[in-house]
């Protein structure tokens, strides 16, 4: 079976300057909103505490929220989970001196005030150091990656290659924390593990890209470098294509089947696949292209010194 | 000819498939409810330990499966939750506080599969159920205590040496002492620069004030003294928990992890550790009739305490010293090589017990540890009630006047020593700690989500499974043999690997590894493809299919191996567990997918004559 049968060479690179300009609108509208709505960071990063109940019936709101108010906890925010028989209920950062109680205490209020049988279910409390702390490790996280990332591939192709790849992984970080901000989702650590599995998956994309515009540099004679990505492309799109099915495939298993606490992870994912696959032929080979990738700086100059090949006379 | 293996080849990637398999296998075997018996506090379950279970249960009328001694450990298994947990509150009864008795889920692997170091995979709190800390150690506090001891100390040795001052103050980081002329300030510079080699010590002639500070060593030695003993106490606390296997762990500079899988209650779990102990030095009161003392007629100046083999012993009400006074204790061995453990004090608690002990030579001491732990019970608003616990951990003779550092001789064996040390040392927690993370996951979620985990990676495999087949027929096969083998293997290493968890992240890593690692089989099918539209003779075609692929699939997957070891090295618990599983994915299915799939391939279509290929 093929799905893809192409006799004719796309011209992927024609739209180049169209596709710049859509990268740069998004990833300026990915800003306008991370500096507007913000990120909603899960507690990872903010700190507090956050209590996750169940229930035997349908909860009442209305009733934990009253009874929240009624013992000390008014800044609390009760939330349905999953499903209307689960509840999270969060609480932010506070100077008590026993703030690692709160939960256990929360969790008796609720047994003794909704005289329900509750279950509980998990209970998060992270301290605000903690929280700085890891947005710190967070942020140095990604960018330790780029840059080993960068200096594998100009390391193992060429530095054009490389600044084109990681101007794509960034654009694919910055379109996907973006989403999050724009949809309002939880930011919690579960999505940063998730957005440095785009990484992995827009930098595969891009290698093998980059991997054939090597090779056809160098087997093809006649062209031009833009002609060249195009022939490129086209032969690639067939495996990008399969194998971005296939990975969507299992990520929506994950999306549908993993339950709450993995979602923000499979929806961080099911964007970056797309963006990724994107990404890695409008930002990696266009990037590579405008840098001026050509012929010569992929083919190893050969120095051919005079006389190098005759045999040595020595006395 | 080409596309035909020699036989070793084709075999060794059927033993590696076939070793994967094995030690994947004790996973499919489940669990059985178990209690686990260990002592405590140096004492280990023997078979005296095993018989007294053994007679206890039938006394019970509890029915047993299976009971066993293991390093130490009396591991009794169970059919069912109810008799186990009828078990357990039985045998707390009636074992005695020498003794810790948990409940533990043990894995039915046969024996043959644990001979060979089959177990099924660990699995993450958030699969398990149970509750993990994060607690910090105050350096802070740990430095200014180090600086608050330099102060006392500097005028201690400074009168000693009769070198007049004017003051000792600590200021900042440093500790400042002024003196009147400027001769006092240079003997005291070299007596300090020869005594404290690890201390900057800088003079300044205008003001005559000599400036102490310590330097990076000093303070880097410090810091990691504070961290050692808290882990060490946290260890002691926890093992008297009763959980079956609790991890107490150093992470980064100033970081301690601990998880205990399977407990709930986390309210006790958190009393207990940041529970305090303290030592105290006692006289021995020699003159008391010990006898009448436990009748009840003690003597109104002493106390009846016990030691540890519950030997009765009279304590003088007085208390010499206390442990807050203590700076380092360790354990070492004497000029007769017997072992001895050595107690650094303060320079107050120094001459605290110079006059104590100086008109006390000959006389014995003891050394009391009191410890408040948490028990069953509860009072009125709830609140656990804490025991206060006494117990004599050492009776020595006072030989001589002690000062600033004394040892004790004739503790016993060396690693009755070391304990020892470690428990004076629990007296005088240079830092305290404070839990700056919890994570509680309940049973039910946990269930819930290996539930869920195990449905999706199905549910992906089978999505994956059926379009690979469509798509590719009989290759399609078999890059599917090659995932399967690819999760048997990834299962195989998870279980054969200590160090490897499996938590939800992690699960949804496998998810993620089998829609990438068809990537693989993809990039060389497609150009094999492309190789036969070429016009290449099919045998060629399968060769320059997998050749030119192989350079691709390395590049491309060495550069998510590199995004993994990063999350690997920054990441806690799930996530780190999310890493590992995308390693090891990475690695197997770069295995499964090249050498796999080309050794069926070659096997079924290589080497022939052929003018199509089912791809």
């Amino acid at each position: 079976m093929q799905i893809l049968q192409l006799k004719e060479t796309l011209p992927f690179m024609n739209f180049r300057k169209g596709a710049m300009i859509f990268s740069l609108l998004l990833m300026l509208s990915a800003i306008v909103s991370l500096s507007t709505n913000k990120l909603s960071l899960g507690l990872d990063f903010t700190g507090g505490t956050l209590i996750e109940v169940g229930f035997d019936q349908a909860a009442d709101l209305k009733k934990i929220r009253a009874l929240m108010d009624g013992n000390g906890f008014s800044d609390a925010k009760v939330q349905f989970y999953g499903s209307s028989r689960d509840v999270v209920i969060r609480l932010g950062q506070r100077e008590d001196v026993k703030a690692e109680m709160l939960g256990n205490e929360i969790l008796s209020v609720l047994q003794t005030g909704t005289g329900q049988n509750v279950d509980m279910r998990r209970i998060e409390f992270v301290g605000a150091s903690v929280g700085d702390e890891l947005m710190e490790q967070g942020g140095l996280a990604m960018l330790t990656a780029l840059i080993c990332i960068l200096i594998y591939v100009a390391f193992r192709f060429e530095w054009r290659f490389a600044v084109g790849s990681v101007i794509a992984l960034f654009h694919d970080v910055l379109l996907t924390i973006g989403l999050f901000s724009l949809l309002g989702l939880e930011f919690d650590l579960t999505v940063l593990a998730a957005i440095l599995a785009v990484i992995g998956y827009s930098l595969n994309d891009t290698i093998v890209v980059s991997d054939r515009i090597r090779e056809n540099f160098r087997k093809i004679r006649e062209g031009g470098p833009a002609e060249i990505i195009n022939i490129s492309l086209t032969q690639t799109l067939s495996r990008t294509f399969i194998t971005s099915i296939t990975t969507l495939l299992v990520l929506a298993a994950l999306f549908f089947r993993g339950g709450e606490l993995i979602h923000g992870f499979a929806t961080a994912l099911l964007f970056g696949v797309f963006v990724g696959t994107y990404s890695s032929i409008y930002v990696a080979s266009a990037v590579a292209l405008a840098l001026g990738i050509s012929k010569e700086s992929l083919i190893p100059e050969v120095i051919e010194v005079e006389g190098a090949d005759q045999e040595q006379l020595t006395p | 000819m080409l596309n035909k293996y020699p036989l070793w080849k084709s075999l060794m990637v059927l033993f590696i498939v076939a070793f994967g398999a094995l030690y994947a296998i004790p996973n499919l075997y489940g669990e059985s409810p178990a209690v686990q018996v260990s002592g405590l506090r140096g004492v280990e379950a023997d078979a005296a330990t095993l018989d007294n279970i053994k007679a206890q249960l039938s006394a019970g009328n509890i029915a047993f499966s299976n009971i066993a001694l293991e390093k130490g450990q009396v591991l009794t298994r169970f059919t069912n939750t109810e008799q186990q947990i009828k078990a357990r509150d039985l045998l707390d009864d009636t074992l005695g506080d020498k003794f810790s008795v948990a409940l533990n889920l043990t894995p039915n692997t046969p024996s043959w599969l644990a001979g060979i170091g089959g177990t099924p995979m660990k699995l993450g709190l958030d699969l398990s159920g149970g509750v993990s800390f994060l607690i910090e150690v105050n350096m802070r506090a740990a430095i200014v205590k180090a600086q608050d001891a330099m102060v006392g100390d500097f005028r201690t040795d400074l009168r000693g040496e009769k070198i007049r001052y004017r003051s000792v103050k600590k200021v900042d980081e440093a500790i400042n002492i002024q003196f009147r002329n400027a001769e006092s300030m240079d003997a005291a510079n070299s007596f300090l620069k020869k005594r404290y080699r690890d201390y900057l010590v800088t003079d300044n002639d205008d003001t005559l004030v000599l400036s102490i500070t310590m330097t990076e060593q000093k303070i880097k030695q410090l810091r990691n003294y504070a961290l050692e003993q808290n882990i060490t106490i946290i260890r002691n606390r926890v093992n008297e928990l009763g959980v079956a296997e609790p991890l107490v762990q150093r992470q980064g500079k100033k970081h301690i992890v601990i998880e205990l899988p399977g407990v709930q209650d986390t309210a006790t779990a958190k009393e207990i550790l940041s529970a305090t102990a303290t030592i105290e030095f006692r006289l021995v009161d020699t003159e008391g009739d010990i006898g009448s003392a436990i009748d009840g007629r003690v003597p109104a100046s002493s106390e009846l305490y016990y030691e540890r083999d519950g030997k009765p012993v009279l304590l003088k009400k007085r208390v010499m010293l206390t442990g807050d006074h203590i700076v380092d204790a360790g354990s070492s061995f004497d000029e007769f090589s017997r072992p001895q453990v050595n107690i650094d004090l303060d320079s107050a608690g120094g001459s605290k017990i110079s006059n104590t002990t100086k008109s006390n030579i000959g006389k014995p001491m003891a050394t009391v540890f009191i410890e408040y732990k948490a028990t069953d019970r509860k009072d009125a608003e709830g609140n656990t009630i804490f025991e206060k616990k006494e117990e004599v951990i050492s009776v020595a003779t006072i030989q001589s006047r002690l000062g600033k550092s004394f040892r004790i001789t004739g503790a016993g064996s060396q690693a009755e020593a070391h304990n020892l040390a470690i428990l004076l040392r629990a007296g005088a927690l240079v830092a305290p700690i404070q839990i700056v993370e919890e994570r509680t996951v309940g049973p039910t979620l946990g269930a819930e989500n290996v539930q869920l985990g195990f449905e999706a990676i199905m549910m992906g495999f089978g999505l994956v499974f059926i379009f690979m087949m469509i798509y590719y027929r009989a290759f399609g096969v078999v890059a599917n043999l090659a995932l399967g083998a690819n999760l048997v293997l990834i299962i195989g290493i998870m279980s054969l690997f200590p160090g490897a968890t499996l938590t939800l992240p992690g699960m949804a890593g496998i998810v993620l590894t089998v829609g990438m690692a068809v990537d693989a089989n993809v990039l060389i099918f497609e150009r094999i493809r492309e190789e036969i539209r070429a016009g290449k003779t099919i045998q060629q075609a399968i060769h320059q299919g997998y050749e030119a692929a192989f350079s691709t699939i390395i590049d491309a997957n060495i550069t998510t191996l590199i995004a993994a070891t990063i999350l690997f090295a920054i990441g806690t618990g799930p996530i780190k567990g999310f890493a590992i599983t995308l390693s090891i994915g990475i690695l197997t299915s770069m295995f499964t997918a090249v050498v796999g799939t080309r050794m069926v391939v070659n096997a079924v279509w290589g080497g022939k004559r052929l003018d199509k290929l089912p791809i």
